[in-house]
């Protein structure tokens, strides 16, 4: 009976999740652009639902109606309107950054308006009734989710095949231009997509949030385990979606009671993954994806920023170190442990800069490594090797992750990565580090420095930095550095060359998380203390997109990712008296993510050109690798 | 006397940095057909992409009508009355006959009913297909099913971009005489092919483009020497 009874609870669950899921793969059909916002949205329409009925005492008779049918669309009708539309042929790389930009800037606007510290409940819509079949109860909420669910899926289908802006929706995955020829505008058709796709995450996100609670972070990623179910319908097929969100579901709720305490030897281990189980599915079905084809468009062929040379990155190294040594002069010890946590971080970025900025490799799990680092380091005393012992492990789990993604690229990639960092929060950080446990790291020691001064420590630090930074830019102008252009400009081109693409894969992500868990082991011997929300996933995407907006193929984008991302809650913590929150730092990155969307190499690339400028030479022509230049432009804009 | 249907004056455009076409002017009078001839690559869809609104021209003007539509979107064109069927096949191969006539109702004053008794009136073989993808048609089906489009869509001026490529003589013949038939009725038509012979004998006007240029501007028939000595060596 109690198998039953879990059955019933695991589809309940699993309709929350084709649902969310089902709006996701509207809108990605039908305008080509995976909204990583998604579950943010789902989040903000829980929210807003919450403030109408309980805040304002709205009835949920008005409250529903306006928050599905009005708000959330008008909401994902603007989104597509001044986020989306901009981007017409940007490439996956752009669109990726626009919609993460989104998810952060959505978190920290909630946070700011509805304080995470004050505790909020959502009732459930009916909280009395329910009945009991044969045996297993059901309660009226339940009720009300697979009701929803499938008064959802009769909805959607009537629209697909029977109305003709539905019928235009399927046209226009097609064929945008014939939609145009047609009268039907493909701009109007995606808008009305988005506005489906927001209404659908607020559903989900109304529906579940009675379960979990009203809390942001929470809701937001819960809504995001859907995109599992999203995958399983190879992200077009809606009946196939809703199969995998009822699937997804049932195994998340049997997981724990049937398949975990059964695993011979490991039953501990098993039960600890429980709340990873949606993203090893994701990451499960990303692994045996019948080889994907992505839409892809590649980015109208730019010039990356000019690679200084060795004597210009000497100077510049030793200029960084110079004005560390001023630093340690003038600022406090406090300050100086925030210099130090800013320099540490930046070795860290210096990592995204040579597998996402010269591969093209798009990685949502730096913080990831940089933890596995961190983790090695309090295992390892006072012992300077502690360093080494994290850059393997970062290093060796990087190589993982690499080999398990071997084929895939773009947005598989990325989900592959979130996948994985999210995984790790729940299988691994929060139990070697979370519920209230911690870390506590030994500074390690050398012989003839004085670690534990917090001015020789941060000069240490430094000159780490401008090794590595000096290191990668030399592997960028080396043969190696040319291979990895290649990986990022056509993976095809690649193999024609002789350029094996998965050795080439593997090599560069062994070696960037191998840079990021050494910086971890500074990193946790810097704070002294970790615990698991240092290392969150969302911490690695608000970084990945600090990175791009200063510059993602720049050391100047590594500094400034990792000024941005220290400073903001530290500005926070003195201008508003708040304790040290992210929202400011999630809100401004989510912000300025949008100006990728105009130049893709960010700031590093606008200070590229502007040496240029001032050297009186002429800025690099725009041309494309393949020698077409613009063919993007061919495509007008439909304004 | 009325304005022309369709009228380009002094187009430059191209593809991004590439130019296209160079000073290109020529008017369809309403009311007739006109035929635009020219080898590949001449730029004749480039200039049906003008004046359907997908290419914006970096010099020169569009009128449709006697009005100037230089930055009107290609979709507000289309409800406007330019009814433009591509190069290809200009459907939608993964909904069904019945789902792409439906389509075509966005831009035309008939109903779906309307449209679908219309279309099949014409083209009996789609109305026997008409629950099938249009994906799964043959390539003469595909095109009957394109030119629905013009059928039902009551254009003020009909862009035809080389609508029997590929296709047997049989068929054709059978789209041309549908041609014959949307003239007859009065309708604005700028007809395009590589292969004269058959477009000419349906047209009022012809021009010959190469290399981006309108070339020669004349009756049908002298444009048909011009093309035969010069351009198709006779062959045509
Ligand atoms: N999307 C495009 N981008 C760049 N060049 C193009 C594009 N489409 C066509 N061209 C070029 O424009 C010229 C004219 O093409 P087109 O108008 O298609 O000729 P036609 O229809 O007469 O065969 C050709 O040289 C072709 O290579
Ligand atoms: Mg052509």
């Amino acid at each position: 009976m109690e198998f039953v009874q879990l059955l019933v609870v695991g589809l309940v669950t699993g309709c929350v999740y084709a649902l969310s899921a089902t709006g996701l793969v509207v809108t990605y059909t039908t305008s080509g652009i995976f909204n990583f916002a998604h579950g943010a949205i789902g989040m903000l329409g829980a929210f807003t639902y919450w403030q109408l009925t309980v805040g304002w005492g709205w009835p949920a008779a008005l409250a529903l109606p306006a928050v599905l049918l009005v708000l959330a669309p008008l909401f994902g009708a603007g989104v597509e309107r001044v986020l989306i539309r901009p981007l017409h042929g940007a490439s996956v790389d752009v669109t990726l950054v626009i919609t993460l930009g989104l998810l952060l800037f959505l978190l920290g606007a909630a946070n700011y308006i509805w304080d995470p510290a004050t505790s909020r409940v959502l009732p459930e819509l009916f909280t009395s009734g329910g009945t009991s079949i044969a045996g297993v109860n059901l309660s009226s909420q339940q009720i009300l989710i697979v009701v929803v669910a499938v008064a959802v899926a009769l909805a959607l289908r009537t629209l697909f095949s029977r109305t003709r802006i539905g019928i235009a929706m399927r046209g226009v995955v097609d064929d945008p231009d014939l939609c145009a020829m047609s009268g039907a505008s493909p701009a109007r058709i995606q808008q009305l997509s988005w506005a489906i796709g927001a209404s659908l995450a607020s559903v989900a996100g109304i529906l579940i949030a009675p379960k979990v609670g009203l809390s942001s972070i929470q809701l937001t990623l819960l809504v995001i385990n859907g995109y599992a179910a999203a995958l399983f319908g190879r992200l077009k097929s809606l009946p196939r979606t809703a199969v995998g969100g009822i699937l997804l579901g049932i195994v998340v709720e049997m997981y724990p009671v049937y398949i975990a305490p059964h695993v011979p030897g490991f039953s501990t281990t098993a039960t600890e993954l429980t709340k990873a189980v949606p993203m090893i599915f994701l990451g499960v079905l990303l692994l045996f994806l019948p080889s994907a084809r992505l839409r892809t468009s590649t980015a109208a062929g730019r010039i990356a920023p000019t690679v200084p040379g060795l004597r210009q990155s000497l100077v510049g190294g030793v200029g960084l170190v110079v004005v560390a040594v001023v630093l340690t002069e003038s600022l406090s010890s406090d300050n100086l442990g925030i210099a130090t946590s800013v320099v540490v971080l930046a070795i860290a970025l210096l990592s995204l800069v040579l597998l996402t900025g010269y591969s093209g490799q798009t990685s949502l799990c730096v913080l990831t490594f940089v933890g596995l680092g961190a983790w090695a380091m309090g295992h390892s005393g006072h012992s300077v090797l502690g360093l080494l012992w994290g850059a393997l492990l970062a290093g060796a789990a990087g190589a993982l992750v690499a080999l398990a993604t071997a084929r895939l690229r773009g947005l598989y990639l990325a989900l592959a990565t979130f996948a994985f960092a999210k995984g790790m929060d729940e299988a691994f950080f929060y139990f070697h580090l979370g519920a209230g446990q911690q870390l506590e790291i030994a500074r390690f020691r050398l012989p003839g420095i004085d670690t534990s001064s917090a001015s020789t420590f941060f000069l240490l630090c430094t000159l780490v930095l401008a090794v590595a930074s000096v290191g990668v830019l030399a592997v960028r102008r080396g043969r190696w550095g040319r291979q990895l252009t290649a990986l990022n400009d056509s993976p095809a081109a690649c193999a024609t060359l002789g350029v094996n693409t998965t050795v080439t894969k593997v090599a560069v992500f062994t070696v960037a998380a191998a840079m990021a868990g050494f910086a971890g082991g500074l990193y946790g011997s810097s704070r002294g203390i970790v615990t698991n929300n240092d290392f969150a996933v969302l911490g690695s995407l608000a970084l990945l997109l600090a990175v791009r907006v200063g510059g993602i193929n720049t050391i100047t984008g590594a500094v400034f990712g990792s000024l941005t991302i220290t400073m903001f809650p530290e500005i926070q913590k003195h201008v508003h008296g708040l304790p040290d929150k992210l929202q400011l730092a999630y809100l401004l990155t989510g912000l300025a993510a949008v100006s990728v969307g105009r130049d893709p190499d960010g700031l590093g690339g606008q200070f590229s050109r502007l040496g240029h400028h001032l050297r009186g030479l002429r800025t690099p022509p725009s041309s494309s690798p393949t020698g077409i230049p613009e063919l993007e432009e061919a495509r007008l804009v439909h304004s | 006397m009325a304005a022309p249907a369709l009228e380009l004056r002094g187009i430059t455009a191209g593809y991004g940095r590439i130019e296209v076409l160079h000073d290109v002017s020529l008017s369809v009078p309403s009311g007739t057909v006109f035929a635009l001839l020219g080898p590949n690559g001449a730029g004749k869809t480039t200039t049906m992409l003008v004046a359907s609104g997908y290419v914006r021209p970096t010099a020169g003007c569009v009128h449709v009508a006697g009005t100037h539509v230089n930055r009107v979107a290609p979709e507000n064109l289309a409800k406007a009355g330019v009814c433009r069927i591509p190069e290809g096949r200009g459907i939608f191969p993964n909904l069904t006959v019945n789902e792409n006539l439906r389509m075509f109702t966005y831009s035309s004053p008939f109903s779906t009913s309307e449209v679908q008794e219309k279309s099949f009136a014409r083209f009996a073989r789609l109305g026997e297909r008409r629950n099938q993808l249009a994906g799964t048609l043959s390539g003469g089906e595909q095109q009957m099913l394109a030119m629905s489009r013009a059928l039902v869509s009551d254009p003020g001026i009909l862009l035809l971009d080389e609508i029997s490529m590929g296709l047997a003589p049989k068929i054709v013949s059978e789209l041309y005489e549908l041609v014959g038939q949307l003239a007859q009725e009065g309708i604005s038509i700028l007809l395009v092919e590589q292969f004269a012979r058959t477009a000419l004998a349906v047209s009022d006007y012809a021009a010959v483009m190469t290399g981006g240029r309108i070339a020669m501007v004349g009756q049908p028939a002298d444009v048909a020497d011009f093309v035969n000595e010069a351009y198709l060596g006779g062959a045509a």
